[in-house]
């Protein structure tokens, strides 16, 4: 293969000069880092909420939380962000289209951003949450009930924690895709890591060094975010309790 | 302990694997033990010859209303891809095309998916450095597409107001050097390519899209109603574009230049101008109107292949 090979492409000064390849791929880490992490909490505390509304038993509460998982489950990720990022602002009156886009464009993309990836992954999270508790035994909850507690109080101290300690590692895996589905936010222009990677390879001529990078600083992040919440699952581990996982 | 000690070894043994294996599975691939193969061996051992183009650069590279790619490049690729049958003696090359972007045409060329992109390619020095290039055959420079009456002429009126630009392009090394030099705090926004540039101008969140000006034209042109828009400024860079193809391909790089200058010479190539950018052209059918640029008709009299960045 004809290619040259230069690993020190990202100590050169860029295209404006002012700053250095290693800063933008920097800049696009530390994007894809706030973006998921700030999608994350955003969509496990809805998720948690959403799934709960999935198993009281209250019809109204479970269709309408049924029917928000089937669209924001099954519409395409990049459909969704075209449309929070294009379409909605459409239906704010005249004035609020404005101020959105006059304002910061990052600051505007990251917004849309984090709902955007918050809501499917809420989604998401909702369906762990609900098979999380409803693998609990029956009588968890009628012995709950029977001895006197609320039900938000059976939730809250009987099935809830047993429930979460079942789904922490599917769990795992829903922040792990947080983190490869910020790629997507690309396509409405903001430079996370894969467009900066793709940014320093076209400016600089040396588009696999970018590229070899960037996929290292992924598997970086995947490779903490699994180590960290191992041990999360091995500190919440009950002993003599299947459901603790190991 | 031992556990997550073994895992975490096991981690930092494979990361500078993955590192060195990358460029080495590189440098293995082409060659085989045959020694240096040339494009030229490659299409005749083959039959076929493997062009990229665009999906969205009119009146460059595009797909047409029946996903047919059509335009000014598109009908220099095919130029030489009849050259090279010439040169071959093969009566009957299979045309292959493959849709490319700014960001994958290089490394498609490098790892021998296509042999020959031409599109909106600037030849500069940089890319220079992966790929080589063609004689040029357009020159273009970077302007400004606005909706008419958005009080936008040109680069000074654009001060802390939001503009487009395709992502990696010239304009955007252009727009983003002016603006950290002469503090002029535009917000970029990096679109992933002209079409995506052109939505976002579309739907306000840019007040204007930088770009060179024939892809402008080529955005109003399937604009759902041209006449809102308008192309301004005083052109900021002069680009010229040329096919790109594997660095150092002499003989191949020779067919190719043949055949861009006999058109040039023939004026064929003038009479291509005149196809895409001076009668109507699909999807829509628009005139783009665009006169021939008095650089254009220097590079169709003298041609050469110099970048010019």
């Amino acid at each position: 293969m004809n290619y040259h090979w230069d690993w020190s492409v990202f100590s050169q000064l860029t295209i404006t000069t002012v700053d250095r390849y290693w800063q933008w791929m920097l800049s696009g880490l530390a994007l894809t880092v706030l973006i998921a992490l700030l999608a994350w909490m955003f969509a496990l505390a809805l998720g948690v909420l959403l799934g709960i509304a999935r198993t009281v038993p209250f019809r109204p509460a479970r269709v309408v939380v049924g029917a928000y998982v089937e669209v924001f489950r099954n519409i395409p990720l990049l459909v969704q962000l075209f449309f929070w990022y294009y379409i909605a602002p459409v239906f704010l009156s005249l004035p609020w289209q404005a101020v959105i886009n006059t304002a910061q464009p990052v600051l505007v993309q990251t917004v849309t951003a984090v709902l955007c990836l918050g809501l499917f992954t809420a989604a998401r999270v909702c369906e762990q949450v609900r098979a999380g508790i409803e693998a609990q035994p029956k009588d968890q909850f009628s012995a709950a009930l029977a001895l006197g507690l609320k039900r938000r109080q059976a939730y809250r101290y009987v099935i809830l924690p047993m429930a979460f300690r079942v789904i922490l590692p599917p769990l795992t895996s829903e922040f792990l895709n947080v983190f490869k589905n910020t790629a997507v936010v690309l396509t409405i222009g903001l430079l996370e890591l894969t467009a900066q990677s793709r940014q320093v390879g076209e400016f600089t001529g040396h588009i696999f060094e970018a590229f070899i990078v960037a996929t290292l600083l992924y598997f970086l992040i995947a490779q903490t975010v699994s180590r960290l919440m191992g041990r999360l699952e091995r500190r919440l581990t009950i002993p003599g309790e299947s459901g603790g996982g190991r | 302990m031992s556990r997550s000690g073994v895992r975490l070894a096991l981690i930092g043994a494979l990361i500078p694997v993955i590192a060195m294996a990358a460029p080495r599975f590189g440098s293995a691939n082409p060659d085989d033990g045959s020694g240096r193969r040339t494009t030229l061996e490659k299409i005749r051992r083959t039959g076929v010859i493997t062009l990229g183009h665009r999906e969205n650069s009119i009146p460059f590279s595009y797909f047409d209303d029946r996903q047919r790619v059509v335009g000014y490049a598109h009908d220099i690729s095919v130029a030489v891809a009849r050259e090279v049958e010439r040169e071959l003696g093969m009566s009957s090359l299979t045309l292959k095309l493959v849709p490319v972007t700014s960001q994958t045409r290089i490394p498609l060329l490098i790892n021998n998916t296509i042999d020959l992109e031409c599109g909106t390619t600037t030849n500069n020095r940089i890319r220079g450095r992966q790929v080589g290039f063609s004689t040029n055959y357009f020159i273009s420079g970077t302007r400004f597409l606005t909706r008419k009456g958005s009080g936008i002429h040109d680069l000074d009126d654009l001060r802390g107001r939001n503009v487009v630009v395709s992502a990696g392009t010239t304009s955007e090394i252009v727009l983003r050097r002016v603006n950290a030099q002469r503090k002029l705090g535009i917000r970029i926004i990096a679109a992933r390519d002209h079409g995506d540039a052109f939505v976002a101008l579309e739907f306000g969140k840019a007040i204007a899209f930088m770009s060179d000006a024939a892809i402008l034209y080529g955005e109003i042109s399937k604009a759902k109603r041209p006449d809102d828009w308008h192309v301004v400024g005083t052109p900021m860079t002069e680009e010229v574009y040329a096919c790109a193809m594997r660095k150092g391909d002499v003989e191949f790089k020779a067919v190719v230049d043949r055949a861009i200058q006999r058109m040039m010479r023939d004026g064929d190539m003038r009479k291509l101008y005149a196809r895409w950018f001076q009668a109507p052209i699909p999807p829509r059918e628009v005139n783009l109107q665009v006169p021939l640029d008095p650089g254009l008709s220097a590079l169709f009299a003298y041609p050469n292949d110099l970048p010019l960045e």
